[in-house]
């Protein structure tokens, strides 16, 4: 063996717990995300091209060119992203996440987060709410007016609460919002709760029309995921600092984009391992079925990469509502949890399970060992463009990505 | 052959732990014999392929 693999892990999940995750600030793409430019649109999961991108992905990108202002409607926003004048882009290489399609463009507001210890940033969009919405691949008129507003209207504002109130500390609230329900990634009431208890004193002393103000309340009132889109670059720039860690195998990213599920391991750098993305196991809205389904989409799984989403259910056992199974399966799964993992969270707890820590820092060689996968809820969107939302509940990864990267691990690694 | 503890054995109360296939341990539950089913799998589920790989790498 050419070098200690437990040493490299133990380093790469000590960066993971000492990390300090904070809301620093609010602005959009095109100012702060690095490389971003105005016919980028950036993307969740490993790279993908417009030929391969599933329904919900080009939907999203229809969604953002008009919103751009660079289509009128659909036809041209497809005419325009099969030109080649469009680059395409993970969020995951522009130091951001994002949730299902995660298409983000050059105008739109994007939360600032920061690692404290380590002095990394984090990006990603402000959340559009359930439903009808772009990173579900929908991208009809009230669609982009929606994003409109959030770019003129909640984020400005938002932005002027943040700075009248100073950073806020990501780790205590997530840490706080597992106490009382959440698993921050498919349950995120509590959380958005907690963040709108931070900020509503600021927000009512703004020097702003108090019917926009209250306009703001409502939209993050009404929208439990509205802390999703903070505990998603929260995970992302708590993980990052684990990446390209000599001989550990520590998964640092998980992603998936609609068509291919991808993996990048510390020790590995920034290679990605993909396979087809699998199907969703879940619960569908009214009028919807598994038929409908695309495949599994979205980065929201750094949740899960930093040790709470589906790490964490048994702090959320309503969670089972939304995402399917029993309150006993949301506890079974944290346990299995602790299989693959080299650490127990020092700071995100469970009171269920005697307050432990949350199972912390997926090892890609007790995953091949054990032969099992880590567990994901999500989000599942319509497999056509322009429809949205039709159910959530729970994914496993397809084995054969976490295969290919244990034999370039062994190669590089390996007598 | 000395049979003597074998025989010894079956005189007490047997409490059996079982690793593999569980339909063993069914089979003993069936006839009121204590059973605790191991949570056991072979390494790499058996997979003779990473197995290798995973001893390459000292597991």
């Amino acid at each position: 063996m050419k070098v200690d693999i437990d040493k490299a892990n133990q380093e790469a999940v000590s960066r993971i717990l000492k990390a300090k995750p904070t809301i620093v600030d609010i602005s959009t793409a095109g100012e702060v995300v690095p490389g971003m430019k105005k016919n980028l649109i950036l993307h969740a999961g490993p790279p993908l091209t417009w030929d391969r991108m599933c329904g919900p992905m080009r939907g999203a990108v229809i969604g953002g060119l008009i919103y751009e202002g660079l289509a009128k409607n659909q036809k041209e926003a497809e005419e325009l992203a099969a030109s080649g004048d469009i680059e395409f882009s993970p969020w995951h290489h522009h130091d951001g996440v994002g949730p299902m399609a995660g298409v983000a463009t050059y105008s739109m507001p994007v939360w600032i987060l920061e690692n404290k210890t380590f002095g990394n940033k984090a990006y990603c969009t402000l959340n559009e709410g359930l439903g009808k919405v772009l990173r579900y691949g929908a991208f009809s008129d009230e669609v982009i007016a929606k994003l409109k507003w959030m770019e003129t209207e909640l984020a400005p504002i938002l932005k002027k609460a943040i700075e009248k109130h100073g950073e806020i500390d990501m780790k205590n609230l997530i840490s706080q919002a597992l106490q009382m329900g959440d698993e921050g990634h498919n349950r995120n009431r509590a959380g958005t709760s907690l963040l709108i208890r931070e900020l509503a004193p600021y927000l009512v002393r703004l020097d702003e029309d108090r019917e926009k103000i209250a306009k703001v309340l409502e939209f993050m009132h009404s929208n439990d995921h509205f802390f999703l889109n903070l505990t998603m670059p929260a995970a992302k720039c708590t993980v990052e600092p684990a990446a390209n860690i000599e001989g550990s195998s520590i998964i640092y990213t998980m992603a998936r984009n609609g068509t291919d599920f991808g993996i990048r391991i510390s020790g590995l750098g920034d290679r990605w391992f993909t396979a087809p993305a699998t199907m969703v196991d879940g619960l569908y809205l009214p009028g919807f079925t598994a038929k409908d389904a695309a495949p599994d989409i979205g980065d929201s799984v750094i949740t899960e990469t930093s040790g709470i989403g589906g790490f964490a259910m048994a702090a959320a056992p309503a969670i089972v509502k939304f995402v399917g199974g029993s309150p006993k399966d949301a506890v079974n799964f944290t346990k299995q949890m602790y299989e693959i993992t080299v650490a127990e969270n020092d700071t995100y707890q469970i009171p269920f399970l005697d307050f432990r820590g949350t199972p912390t820092g997926i090892d890609l060689l007790k995953i091949m060992e054990t032969g099992i996968l880590p567990r994901i809820n999500t989000g599942i969107a319509h497999k056509d463009p322009g429809v949205g939302m039709v159910g959530a509940g729970l994914v496993k990864p397809p084995m054969k990505c976490f295969e290919d990267a244990l034999e370039a691990f062994a190669d590089k690694y390996g007598d | 052959m000395n049979v003597k503890p074998i025989n010894e054995l079956f005189e007490k109360e047997l409490v059996v732990i079982n690793m593999g296939l569980e339909s063993f341990a069914d089979n003993l539950r069936d006839v009121d014999v204590k059973v605790l089913q191991m949570n056991w799998k072979p390494p790499a589920g058996g997979n003779k392929k990473i197995a290798s790989l995973l001893a390459r790498l000292g597991r």
